[in-house]
């Protein structure tokens, strides 16, 4: 039998914004199946898995410390996705941002100067928009894939940390463990709410929400990316440049990944360590796209993303379930979310081409 | 008494919003060339896809040949005995005729010695082409043919033809007259889909004029006037536009001097020490088959593609070869592509937003880097006003106007900024009579009030009634120009076959082409 998809020519806009809470309850559906597979009770699964861990004020805190370099780099990653271009090298950026910033932490280790973070914010954005830069130099000069670069710079950058962190940055009088020493306490940033790990970097978040919104809703610089986005003939006809908007695109992305990279280390972390990101870097691609590419959505899709890691982590305490699972939950929002996104499209049709249709139409 | 070959009553179909086809009834018998005549957005294209099986409709009956038939596919209707050659191509660039026709048709027909039969049907049919022909390296003409002689290879008893004289020069046209009328006289029915009023008259033996999805007329074009059936087509009084009378023109506002250009297209063509000016209060056409050099052209002088030698083009006294659109517009000029969604406007945009596409510049639409969106929005109001575009308000995205609509947007949006050189392509391809009249006329005004203008256009009729001064491209070289009373149709479309016209005939012939600007 033939499955067939065939274009519906115009697009519900209720339903553009409908899909992301109906790959959501789909994604929870398919949770409760895969849990009853695994052989655990789905309700209390769930639970334990969305629920439980922001009951109290410490989890609910952690929300936003993984939601935190989530919507950061996500506004960022929106702006090229817009573009059509299509950073996926974020976990990099983030990378070196936070070698950059960290480093500055670790070279003034006695600083107790108040210009030390400051300091280290930028650095941590330059850091990122160097990494972004190779890429973009690549495309607008050999005409190379910016998926394939910015994703292999990742590896490059993940070996740069480690070497880092084994070799010159390695903490003097730690045992020999691969791990920089503490950063001093004017490096680190400061908590917003005591006894918890939230910290100021939220407000970093914050602010890149609303400085997307109006780069994207009101600026001219936004215009031209969703023109070149949406019609490149149309943004040439206009007279944009696309190397600009290739160039701007992944620097703002690489920037905006390079001060969550920053945030990770001065904040939650404290020091240089292998592992700094559990994939934030990839995990906010889903992020822009669960948020519609739009600023505020990402708020929202990043704070959902970070439950699941939440989850992912709580599940494994509580219910001795695999720390997978969270891969499993991000990967089902995705592909419902596509999935969705492809229905709001296209129809499916069985059978051979139009047969059923037309003898309807004729009789 | 025969019966029709072809008998609709009723059909129907609705889309989203719009009543595509309403109770729509046509009877097409045997040997008849019958034209199907209506604005866009008639509805003629989904009666046709309707009867060749391409789409359903919601309501009516289809008969052949007396007997109710369904069609629930394209290959149904080859069956019965339908063939239909489209307005685009289905043409595979690499491959030659002849797999390019076994692509189309059923296995059975295509076993074989299907070379032979190719030859014997083009031959006897008037309709030259070699087989083993790579179909890039076809005119537009003969691509045409192929579509033709595949059909006719399956013997059709009904040929539909969508617009198939819109890629044509006008000996072309001629040809495949004389193929028509060949079929028809074999007892072959033909379906002419057309806007083109002249041609309908010259070809076709009744016309059933759609407007607004529903038959509003039948006729013998033979009887009619072009004006009276356009008038039924559009169900008002046509108004042909007014040239100024007495309009001076003045100092060079664009000059060409040797434009050369190589195309990044593979199938495109290379721009050859192009040379032409256009003087203030004058409309320079320019004639020519699509694919001749019109789009390089185009990007060439929008800036879309700079080219490397600034002397090349100056507007006013600037030169501006090297320089992008931005430039090029602050420096007075303004274009419209010839593609509406997409190049001129972005689809899903709102109107506002897109009257800031390329107002941005010459309205002052930016300030301190931000959109100024109530000064956009008040700029596409005036434009919506001025233009008389019809749409509920400038917060419609584009793709929601008709193309007719659409244009006249764009054409406003252009013509506010007040340009002293306007550049357009195709000003009225798709575009429906009416809002076509309205745009000839805006350009007409526009010269008058002074600008330079010129218009890219293949439609021959079009260039006659507002150019002033007509040149002709062809494989990327532009001829000489000459004043629209200097030079004939046919002339005109020796020079877009490439041909040279008339050696032996007047002085202008024999220096096309060496005339530099």
């Amino acid at each position: 039998m033939l499955v067939r998809l065939e274009n519906r020519g115009e697009i519900s806009k209720a339903m553009v914004y409908a899909s992301p809470f109906i790959a959501v309850v789909l994604t929870l559906i398919a949770g409760v199946f895969l849990f009853a597979l695994l052989g655990v009770n789905p309700v209390e699964a769930i639970l334990s898995f969305f629920i439980t861990p922001i009951s109290t004020l410490d989890g609910f805190a952690e929300l936003f410390v993984k939601g935190t370099p989530l919507v950061l780099i996500a506004v960022g990653l929106s702006f090229g996705f817009q573009a059509n271009v299509w950073n996926i090298g974020a976990e990099g950026q983030l990378t070196v941002g936070a070698l950059a910033g960290g480093g500055l932490a670790l070279l003034f280790f006695a600083s107790e100067s108040l210009f030390l973070l400051p300091a280290m914010a930028a650095a941590g954005i330059l850091g990122g928009m160097a990494w972004a830069a190779i890429p973009a130099f690549l495309k607008t000069r050999y005409n190379t894939n910016e998926i394939l670069t910015s994703l292999m710079l990742v590896y490059v950058a993940l070996l740069l940390l480690s070497y880092l962190i084994h070799g010159p940055w390695k903490d003097p009088d730690g045992q020999n463990f691969p791990e920089s020493r503490l950063f001093p306490d004017a490096g680190i940033l400061p908590v917003m709410i005591e006894t918890t790990r939230m910290h100021v970097g939220w407000l970093f978040a914050l602010a890149a929400v609303a400085t997307g919104w109006i780069l994207i809703a009101r600026h001219v610089i936004g215009f031209q990316i969703r023109v070149t986005g949406m019609a490149p003939m149309a943004a040439s006809f206009a007279g944009f440049k696309e190397k600009r908007i290739i160039w701007i695109t992944l620097l703002m992305s690489g920037g905006a990944a390079g001060l969550a990279g920053m945030v990770e280390v001065s904040g939650p972390i404290q020091q240089i360590v292998p592992n700094i990101s559990p994939g934030y870097g990839f995990t906010a691609i889903i992020v822009a796209f669960l948020g519609r590419l739009h600023p505020v959505g990402v708020l929202f899709a990043g704070l959902l993303m970070a439950l699941t890691y939440l989850g992912g982590e709580n599940a494994q305490i509580e219910m001795n379930l695999p720390n997978a699972v969270t891969g499993v939950f991000q990967g089902m929002l995705l592909f419902f979310l596509l999935a969705a996104d492809v229905l709001i499209k296209y129809r499916v049709k069985f059978g051979g081409p139009k047969t059923a249709g037309a003898a309807e139409g004729a009789g | 008494m025969t019966a029709p070959r072809l008998e609709l009553k009723g059909v129907t179909k609705r889309y989203p919003g719009v009543v595509a086809n309403n109770d729509v009834d046509l009877t097409v018998m045997p040997g008849e060339i019958h034209a199907l005549l209506g604005e866009n957005g008639a509805g003629k294209s989904t009666l046709v896809k309707f009867i060749y099986g391409v789409q359903r409709a919601d309501a009516g009956v289809m008969k052949w040949e007396g007997r109710e038939v369904e069609i629930p596919n394209p290959k149904a209707a080859r069956d019965l005995g339908i063939g239909m050659v489209f307005q685009h191509f289905s043409l595979f660039d690499a491959m030659t005729v002849e797999e390019n026709i076994a692509l189309g048709i059923s296995a059975e027909l295509a076993r074989g010695d299907l070379n032979s039969r190719i030859k014997e049907i083009s031959a006897s049919y008037g309709l030259p082409l070699q087989p083993d022909r790579y179909v890039h390296t076809l005119s537009v003409g003969e691509r045409q043919r192929i579509e033709v002689v595949r059909c006719l290879l399956q013997s059709p008893k009904l040929l539909i033809m969508d617009e198939p004289t819109s890629v044509l020069t006008p000996q072309e046209v001629e040809e495949l007259f004389k193929t028509l009328r060949r079929l028809s006289g074999e007892g072959v029915s033909i379906l002419y889909i057309s806007h083109k009023l002249q041609e309908i008259k010259e070809l076709c033996h009744t016309a059933t004029i759609m407007r607004m999805g529903e038959v509003v007329d039948d006729c013998d074009p033979a009887e009619e006037t072009a004006r009276s059936m356009a008038e039924m087509m559009m169900g008002k009084n046509l108004m042909s536009p007014e040239r100024p009378e007495g309009i001076e023109t003045g100092a060079p506002r664009l000059v060409v001097r040797n434009l050369n250009m190589e195309t990044s297209d593979q199938y495109g063509v290379d721009l050859h020490g192009i040379s032409f000016e256009v003087r203030s209060g004058e409309i320079l056409g320019i004639a020519g088959i699509s694919g001749n050099g019109q789009t390089e052209l185009m990007d060439a002088l929008s800036g879309e593609v700079p080219v490397d030698d600034d002397d090349s083009i100056i507007i006013g006294d600037k030169t501006v070869g090297g320089a992008g659109p931005v430039e090029r517009r602050a420096a007075g000029m303004s274009f419209v592509p010839e593609e509406r969604l997409g190049h001129g406007a972005v689809p899903e945009m709102t109107l506002w937003e897109n009257a800031f596409l390329s107002g941005a510049t010459r309205k002052d639409l930016v300030k301190s880097g931000f959109i100024q969106i109530k000064k956009s929005s008040t700029y596409a109001s005036e434009i919506v006003e001025k233009f008389k575009v019809k749409t509920p308000g400038v917060l419609n995205a584009a793709d929601s106007l008709s193309g007719g609509n659409l244009q006249k947007f764009i054409f406003g949006r252009e013509i506010l900024q007040d340009p002293s050189v306007i550049v357009v392509l195709q000003p009225t391809w798709g575009v429906d009579a009416g809002s076509a009249a309205a745009i000839r006329q805006s350009l007409l005004d526009l010269a008058a009030g002074g600008a330079a203008v010129l218009v890219i256009s293949q439609d021959l009729e079009e260039l006659f009634e507002v150019a002033d001064q007509i040149a002709v491209i062809c494989q990327g070289r532009l001829s000489r120009s000459w004043p629209p009373d200097e030079i004939t149709v046919d002339e005109i479309g020796l020079l877009m076959a490439g041909v040279e016209a008339d050696p032996g005939g007047e002085a202008h012939n024999g220096e096309a082409g060496g005339h530099a600007g």
